[in-house]
């Protein structure tokens, strides 16, 4: 390894990680505004100029709060639960491209931390281990809504899994590949693929069916069962104060900047826009509008998360489950086959 | 030392105090974190090894999906009955036993042929996922065992969805 490989391997890391942090930051500053700008509200405005420092005062105010940890809690799961949650928030992070490749002496370098055929089922798999966080807070809580609000995240996080797993593989079925990178520009032949979402029926179902999965997976309105705060009071962070609630919050947010992520790659076309970055020669300045273009639609997929968590009212638990298996399982169940005939009678007379 | 003899070791502890854990803690759900440990350092020393995919797969099947289905179980039991209150000695026989005779076995099935310092099979390199899939899909390979496996699960689960809703017709 060069030394130039060496900066630039550090400087993705810091840039990435300090990427999705502050959007997962600011999220929380950009939920509340928005929320106010839908109620016909200020929002917070006090804290720098259009309160942007809000985030940081939050911060700030959760690190000085009191730790409060409940009589009969159980001590242990209860204080590893929060980290639970953020770690493989974050740590999904290290396997996205955020833009086209860069040449270094000649070799090409994708834009992710860690380049890996296997990406996607990486974050699947983080994915699957983020439940174990709300679940273990949950029961360590000793509080029967924190118990109630685990329960409920487990059973939806499965169920909702098998949805997006299965539309995750018509992705992997048009594209023909698992490497991210490879999802929206072919190494090969140099060549930008089609948007995923435009491969009407099969993209586009695929896509209905992965953003629905997408906010029962990050516990995001309407399938905000798990903390349903007209129900279980808080759900399963009711006990939880301090950094500790902030843990939990930080993890949810990064959950939902790594789920945008996955849809602007998968079915967006990640930093391609409609093939005009491709004829730029150099590739370096070519990676940063590309990064400029992901994350303006990774912004846009944030404010939607953020747009249907306060237009659309809350799923009740059982019409949450009849949704997931009697109505999406099926459907992508016949979408897997639809993908089958879509690669092999009709993407060869369209080019791809 | 070297650092994959180093990685080794730090993911052989986790596994190993995951393995402890999960035999010896007083709590049921204490028993899943330890097991979670050590499921979790099963699929470090794939990575070690050089089949992340392996690695990858026993995460999501395992660590994502069996072991919530058995903490789901545990949490709806009431909280008195969720201290364990089996002998030790009873507790622990069967799995000594059964660990001891793979260990045997594994033992005489390598012959020496793995032992640290001896030289790993080369790592597969960028297409693994592609030989997975072809050895899966070709008939001289794998292919009745895939089929045979698909068709078991479907069983398996045909049974289940049986069982639950002969139960649910009962209650009505």
């Amino acid at each position: 390894m060069s030394a130039i490989e060496i900066t630039f391997m550090l400087g993705k890391i810091l840039a990435f990680f300090g990427i999705v942090v502050a959007l997962a930051a600011l999220s929380t500053l950009a939920e509340r505004k928005v929320s106010a700008w839908i109620q016909l509200r200020y929002g917070p405005n006090r804290v720098g100029p259009f309160g942007i420092l809000q985030p940081l005062a939050d911060g700030l105010k959760f690190i000085f709060k009191e730790e409060v940890v409940p009589d009969g809690a159980n001590k242990l799961l209860f204080r590893l639960a929060p980290a639970m949650v953020a770690t493989p928030a974050l740590l999904a992070v290290s396997v996205i491209p955020f833009s086209f490749p860069v040449m270094i002496d000649g070799v090409s370098h994708a834009m992710s931390i860690i380049d890996v055929p296997i990406a996607l089922l990486i974050i699947l798999a983080l994915g699957s281990l983020q439940v174990y966080g709300i679940l273990f807070g949950g029961w360590a809580s000793n509080n029967k809504y924190s118990l109630l609000g685990g329960l409920r995240s487990s059973a939806q996080m499965v169920s909702y899994e098998l949805t997006l797993i299965l539309s995750i593989l018509v992705v992997m079925m048009l594209s023909g590949t698992m490497n991210l990178t490879d999802m929206f520009y072919d190494q090969e032949t140099g060549q930008v693929l089609l948007w995923t979402i435009f491969k009407f029926p099969v993209g586009t179902i695929a896509f209905g069916l992965f953003l629905i999965a997408a906010f029962a997976e990050t516990n995001r309105h309407p399938f905000d069962l798990a903390e349903a705060e007209t129900e279980l009071v808080g759900g399963f962070h009711t006990e939880y104060s301090s950094m500790k609630f902030a843990l939990f919050f930080i993890g949810e947010y990064a959950a939902m900047v790594t789920m945008s992520c996955l849809l602007v790659i998968l079915f967006l076309g990640g930093p391609t826009l409609f093939g005009l970055l491709v004829g730029i020669e150099n590739t370096w300045v070519r990676a940063l509008l590309g990064m400029g273009v992901f994350l303006a639609k990774l912004c846009s997929f944030l404010f939607l998360f953020i747009w249907v968590r306060w237009t659309i009212p809350r799923y009740r638990w059982d019409q949450l489950m009849h949704l997931g298996w009697k109505v999406l399982l099926p459907i992508s169940l016949v979408n897997i086959v639809l993908a089958g005939v879509w690669v092999i009678y009709i993407a060869p007379t369209w080019g791809g | 030392m070297d650092t994959l003899t180093l990685m080794f070791l730090l993911i052989a502890t986790i596994t190993i105090a995951g393995s402890l854990i999960t035999l010896w803690s007083k709590y049921v759900v204490h028993s899943v974190f330890g097991l979670m440990l050590a499921l979790l350092g099963v699929a470090g020393f794939y990575v070690l090894l050089g089949a992340d995919f392996l690695a990858v797969t026993q995460i999501v099947v395992y660590v994502g999906g069996v072991l919530v289905l058995y903490l789901f179980g545990i949490m709806l039991t009431p909280p008195d009955r969720a201290e364990r209150n089996v002998k030790l000695i009873v507790f622990c026989s069967l799995p000594a036993v059964a660990g001891a005779m793979y260990l045997i076995g594994s033992a005489r099935a390598m012959e020496g042929k793995w032992l640290p310092g001896k030289e790993l099979p080369p790592p597969p390199g960028k297409h693994l996922i592609h030989q997975v899939g072809h050895s899966f899909l070709d008939k001289d390979q794998y292919l009745l065992a895939f089929e045979l496996a698909s068709v078991l699960l479907l069983v398996v689960l045909v049974g289940a969805v049986y069982i639950a809703r002969r139960r649910w017709e009962a209650s009505e």
